[in-house]
């Protein structure tokens, strides 16, 4: 399991603002280490964020996202109250899942 | 209707067989979808080519927000954004990465088609603002000046 997140999702009307702080060391591959080698590359390939249980972003990356990936988007539709649930996978099969209500 | 539903619970059910008998791994099959949506292309050309939008229509009315200057290329705050209503995709390329493609955002109904996020930028760079909206491909780019490379060169 990976390391958490921070999320944090406001609602202004009905529009909510999502922010989330992804930690992650997104590893391009081509990083060489100290003593010379390349340090592999482990990156999130996917992130799946969800209002309740309607999908709200569909998100791939690659390996140019910065490190500790930031993301920042808004929907239609959600209220205080309502959990936002976000999903990353990255290159090695690994995932996590963090949730947060919309204040 | 019913072709269809028939068609997609087969390829579920023959897709999840497989990933039970240890066949298909999970993660080969998000692999192959991350693969084909043209993340390891190596060039702008090859990427667009890799999404289907190599015809891709310059626009006024889609954005990439960044500095311009960025001081340090590991970290370039970014952002799309279209005023196309029906935009349901956007992407971002740094065209001189060593692979250009740096994320692609699927969006729902309800989703704003303005997304930000940080990315890596090898050195100085046009950075492109991919979108998809009614069925067309559009895009849009910003000369984003690096300073200090980020990619651990």
């Amino acid at each position: 399991m990976g390391n958490p997140m921070r999320i944090r999702a406001n609602a202004t009307g009905d529009v909510v603002e999502v922010k989330v702080l992804m930690r992650h060391d997104m590893e391009t591959g081509q990083r060489k280490d100290a003593s010379g080698k390349a340090v592999p590359a482990h990156f999130i390939q996917t992130l799946t964020a969800k209002c309740n249980d309607k999908v709200v972003l569909d998100m791939m990356m690659g390996t140019s996202i910065s490190k500790d990936p930031f993301l920042s988007f808004k929907f239609k539709g959600g209220a205080k109250g309502d959990k936002i649930t976000i999903t990353w996978k990255d290159n090695t099969g690994d995932s996590r899942t963090d949730e947060a209500a919309v204040s | 209707m019913n072709e269809k539903r028939r068609d997609a619970l087969r390829i579920a059910t023959v897709l999840g067989l497989a990933i039970t008998a240890g066949i298909l791994k999970p993660t080969d099959v998000l692999a192959a979808d991350w693969k084909s949506s043209g993340f390891d292309a190596k060039s702008l050309q090859e990427a667009l080519a890799a999404l289907g939008a190599d015809k891709a229509a310059i626009s006024t009315d889609i954005a990439v927000n960044g500095p311009d200057i960025a001081e340090n290329g590991a970290v370039v705050p970014v952002s799309v954004s279209s005023n196309v209503p029906n935009t349901e995709f956007m992407a971002i390329l740094v065209e001189k990465n060593p692979t250009p493609l740096s994320a692609t955002m699927t969006l729902p109904a309800g989703t704003e088609a303005n997304v930000s996020t940080r990315v890596k930028m090898g050195g100085t760079s046009n950075v492109h603002a991919l979108v998809k909206a009614n069925g067309k491909w559009l895009i849009a780019s910003k000369e984003i000046k690096v300073t200090l490379g980020g990619c651990g060169g």
